[in-house]
Parts: C-alpha cells; sequence; structure tokens
C-alpha cells in the first residue's frame, strides 16, 4: 500500500500525515520529509521524496551507490545545503517545525540532529577525552566534562577499552574504535535525532556487531536514520527501511515486509540480489 | 637496447646527477665559508653588546643593529602574520568564487614585486605622511613582503586538511567560522608555523626595503616610531665603506645575520618533520 504515488498524496503540509509504519506510530513523527528534492548543481539527486520517522525507530535506507541515500539524509540536518552548487526544495520537519523556516538556524538544528560518517573522522589534534566532549567545548560550553565522557564512552561501548588512556591521542585507536569514539563524540551534544551514513562500512565484522548493537540501544533514547549498503544490516537493526533507486523512493514499509513481502519488483530484485 | 648499454646509461646519469649536486652546493659551501672565515675574527661578547664606533676607534659593535632587526622583524611579522594566514584561511575555505580569484592573483602579482620597490611603496605610505624614517615604515615593508608567500602557504595547508573533519565539526552544531578557526586552522597549525617562521628569516634579510624606510640608527633607540638601525642595512653602510675595519665589521655583522636567520630555518625544519611524524602515526 505504500507506494510512492500515494506518499506524495498524503504527505503534502498536512497535520498528521499518514504514518510512515503501517502498524502504530506516534501522532506526530520525529521527522516528517515532503516532496524533498536535491540537485547538485544539474544533477537531480532526490527526486520527490516524501516518508515519515516515527520517534524511537530505526530506519534503514537501502539502495545501490549513488541512489540518494546520503544526500537524503545530509538533507535532514542541512548540510546538503553546504556543497558548493547545493539546492533542494520541498519540505523536512522535525517535531513537526520545517527546518527551513526562517527562524531555524542550521547550527541550532546540528546540535539535535546528530550525524556520523561512514569514515571515522575523530579530531587529530585532540585528545580521546577531548573529541568527546568537542561538541560542547567548542561551543563554549565550561565544565567539568568527566562524567558525560564517561556516560558518553560507556553507551558507544568504548569505555572499557580507553578508560586508561583518555588523554592519549584519537589517532591511536584502530578504526573500529575510533568509529565508536565519533558516536560517543554526537551523543555528547545529547541529540534527538542519529543519522548514521554507512557508518560501518570501513569495519571489521566485530567491530561492526558492536555498532549495531548500540543503534538498537540508541532508539531507547533517540530516532535513528542510518543508510547501509549491507541489507544484512538493514534487516537486523531497523525497523522500517526504505529502498532508494536513481534518486527515487521506490518502497518504503516494514523492515520485515520490505524483505519478505516487498510490494514492489525492484525493491524485490534488489534485496535479493539480482542488482544493485 | 640491451641491459649493457642500459646499465651505461644509467652509471652515466648518477655521475650527472652527482656533478650537478656538488656544483649546486659549491655556493653554498663558499658563502658559508667566506662568511665564517671572515666573520669569526671579529665575533666578540662586546660585539653584541656595544654601539657601532666612529671610524677610527678601535672595538664596538653592532647590538642596536641586532635589537633593531629584532624590533622592526617583530613589528612586521605582528602585522603580516595574521594578514597572511588570515587571507590563507579565507583562500582555502571561501576561495572558490571571483572574491577568492582576485585575492590569489593579487597575491601572485605582490610574490613577484622586487623588494626595492615594496620599500618604494612604504616609503611613500609611510615615511613621507610622518615625515621621518621609522621602524613602523620598514615593518610595514617586510610585512607586505611576508603575506603573498604566507597566504599561498597557509592555503595549501588548510587545503590538506580532510573535509571530513570540517563536516564533523559542523554536524556538533559547531559554527562555520569557528570551525574554520578552532578546527581546521589547529590541525594544520604546525604547517602554519613553518610557513611563518620561514617567512621570518626570509624577512630578517632583507636590506632592499629597509634602506630607505627604517634607515639607519647609531645610537640605542627602542621606539618604533624613529630610524632604528638593522644588521643588513649595517652591513651594506660597512661593507661599501672605504675602511678595512668596517669590511672586517661587515663580515661579522653578517655572521651573525646568518646565525639569526639559520637557526629560523633550522627550527622550522624541525618543526616540519615533527608534523610530518604526526602525520605518518
Amino acid at each position: 500500500m505504500m507506494t510512492v504515488q500515494q506518499t506524495h498524496a498524503a504527505a503534502p503540509q498536512s497535520a498528521s500525515p499518514q504514518s510512515a509504519s503501517p502498524q502504530a506510530a506516534p501522532a506526530v513523527p520525529k521527522i516528517e520529509v515532503a516532496r524533498l528534492n536535491a540537485w547538485f548543481g544539474k544533477t537531480h539527486a532526490l527526486r520527490d521524496v516524501s516518508l515519515n520517522v516515527p520517534s524511537n525507530t530505526v530506519l534503514a535506507i537501502i539502495g545501490p551507490s549513488g541512489c540518494g541515500k546520503s544526500t537524503f539524509v545530509r538533507c535532514l540536518n542541512r548540510m546538503h545545503e553546504l556543497v558548493p552548487g547545493a539546492r533542494q526544495t520541498g519540505q523536512v520537519r522535525v517535531d513537526g517545525n520545517d527546518l527551513h523556516a526562517r527562524n531555524v538556524d542550521p547550527v541550532d538544528l546540528r546540535r539535535r540532529v546528530g550525524m556520523v560518517f561512514q569514515r571515522p573522522n575523530p579530531f587529530p589534534t585532540m585528545s580521546i577525552f577531548g573529541n568527546v566532549v568537542a561538541g560542547l567545548t567548542l561551543n563554549g560550553v565550561r565544565g567539568d566534562h568527566q562524567a558525560k565522557v564517561e556516560e558518553c564512552l560507556v553507551k558507544a561501548g568504548l569505555w572499557e577499552e580507553v578508560k586508561d588512556r583518555l588523554h592519549t591521542n584519537a589517532l591511536g585507536l584502530s578504526g573500529g574504535q575510533q568509529q565508536r569514539l565519533c558516536i560517543a563524540r554526537a551523543l555528547a551534544v545529547d541529540p534527538e535525532v542519529m543519522l548514521m551514513d554507512e557508518p560501518a562500512s570501513a569495519l571489521d565484522p566485530i567491530a561492526t556487531a558492536r555498532i549495531e548493537e548500540l543503534i538498537r540501544e540508541l532508539k531507547e533514547a533517540l530516532t535513528v536514520v542510518i543508510v547501509t549498503h549491507n541489507m544484512q544490516q538493514a534487516a537486523r537493526v531497523s525497523d522500517h527501511t526504505a529502498f532508494f533507486y536513481m534518486g527515487e523512493l521506490i518502497e518504503h514499509g516494514d523492515t520485515e515486509q520490505i524483505f519478505t513481502n516487498p510490494k514492489e519488483t525492484r525493491t524485490e530484485d534488489y534485496v535479493t540480489g539480482k542488482f544493485g | 637496447m640491451t641491459l649493457r648499454s642500459r646499465k651505461l646509461i644509467n652509471g652515466a646519469m648518477t655521475v650527472v646527477c652527482g656533478c650537478a649536486l656538488l656544483i649546486a652546493l659549491v655556493p653554498l659551501a663558499s658563502v658559508l665559508w667566506l662568511v665564517i672565515s671572515r666573520g669569526l675574527a671579529g665575533l666578540s661578547f662586546a660585539f653584541f653588546t656595544q654601539l657601532p664606533k666612529p671610524i677610527g676607534e678601535p672595538g664596538g659593535g653592532v647590538g642596536n643593529a641586532i635589537l633593531g632587526t629584532l624590533l622592526i622583524v617583530a613589528l612586521g611579522s605582528a602585522i603580516g602574520i595574521p594578514l597572511g594566514v588570515g587571507a590563507g584561511v579565507f583562500l582555502a575555505e571561501k576561495g572558490d568564487g571571483a572574491l577568492g580569484r582576485v585575492v590569489r592573483f593579487v597575491a601572485e602579482v605582490l610574490s613577484g614585486v622586487p623588494s626595492i620597490v615594496v620599500g618604494i611603496v612604504a616609503y611613500g605610505l609611510v615615511v613621507l605622511p610622518m615625515r621621518h624614517y621609522s621602524a613602523w615604515a620598514g615593518a610595514v615593508a617586510l610585512a607586505v613582503l611576508m603575506v603573498p608567500s604566507l597566504a599561498r602557504g597557509t592555503e595549501e595547508l588548510v587545503r590538506l586538511v580532510p573535509r571530513t573533519l570540517n563536516e564533523a565539526s559542523l554536524a556538533l552544531g559547531v559554527p562555520e567560522w569557528k570551525t574554520s578557526l578552532r578546527v581546521v586552522l589547529r590541525t594544520a597549525l604546525p604547517g602554519i608555523v613553518t610557513a611563518i617562521l620561514l617567512g621570518i628569516s626570509r624577512a630578517a634579510g632583507e636590506t632592499a626595503p629597509l634602506l630607505f624606510t627604517s634607515l639607519n640608527n647609531q645610537y640605542w633607540s627602542t621606539s618604533p616610531g624613529q630610524p632604528t638601525a638593522s644588521l643588513t642595512v649595517q652591513i651594506f653602510n660597512y661593507a661599501t665603506s672605504p675602511y678595512e675595519d668596517w669590511h672586517s665589521k661587515a663580515w661579522t655583522a653578517a655572521l651573525i645575520l646568518l646565525l639569526l636567520v639559520g637557526s629560523l630555518s633550522l627550527g622550522a625544519k624541525l618543526l616540519a618533520r615533527n608534523r610530518l611524524k604526526g602525520l605518518a602515526r
């Protein structure tokens, strides 16, 4: 039932848009996206994408390379507009508030909608401790951040490994540890939404498993949107899955339904490995 | 081509390159040898601390010129470093538009302007309105000479900082200007410090822009509003004088200048090496 056309018909600006999930969902979804289009120069990267993400759920975005997955999540915290030549139309709402309203400062927004990138990117000039609290110290939040650092590193599953060397350089960590450090850093500013752009693609299976476990824990407190190339990963961690192809949202629904009983043949072909 | 002939050519080329290296080293070695052999004799504690003596009187030193060089270079750096580094960060972060192209073009033209021309400009801009020579005028001339290379050097170094760090900072809700200063510039800082030290040592060795800006002074002067002695101008005056005694003093002053500039360059090299180690980790 959740075809593209239906989504388009229902989505624009309605106060109680159609639920992203066929099952029970909160009245106002955490994130509402309506007819989102995005361009890089002349390249039309996203075409009329509409979907909702309920609070405290994990949405997985799947699709072949270049299908607009990353662009989509970068529109959710207004990182897309930082690329020279990038522009977008349509609406993105968080808690019912339009992200592109005049009174919305993208800087404030990004504190509420955190992001973890494909490659670990800790600040090389800072210690492990300094990296975790970077979002606080760079924004002038003073004080003893000891408790915050421990809390975030415990959440990210890194505390036991680094508690004795918090003040050593962050580049001394392995790739998987660095990525968990970046997650701890993103958590330290207390975001409500966490965007993850292929967070495990550069990691080994053990580190990947830890991050997936972490994502399942995170949704207790916040809403997660994760881009992934790995369909097993999408199936393991997400409540809902959206399949993107050539900049279009082809299908969006319960993860189980997408993987066992997709409505669209293109979705079926992709999840069963016939292309992509 | 047979293996034998390839080996022959390889051997011949190695010899040619070795010869080129030796020839290139000759001027450097002879400069060092001449300055040290002729300057060392006059080197004494008094030479660092005393004022120049009039011709005919033995002894005396270039203490005021050492102080003056430090003063002029410090003032010039205080003007030139913020401008150069600031322009470099701008070029790297926002320099893809029309303004960036203009700034880059101006910097290129400026770096090709002969230093004596920069001296004349400083004369017109600072000396004429003030109606007298001053350390300020010399400092302005040196600053103008420092800015272009510093701006381009900083730009290159800032561009080397991975874009992903920028994004990491922005995604944490850090404003763009703070990201540029406290994440990007901070990450590029060791390299920029190297570029700054090289710029300072180049400025310290300049004579032409100081000749008619800070002029010279035979007495102690710590006021930047007054004509100020500098090692390079003092060397120029001593070396072009007809007196044997002053000639040897020029060599000694040259040795001091060489030590000053050399230690700055060495410091820059050491910093650069540490930076490479940091990246290799």
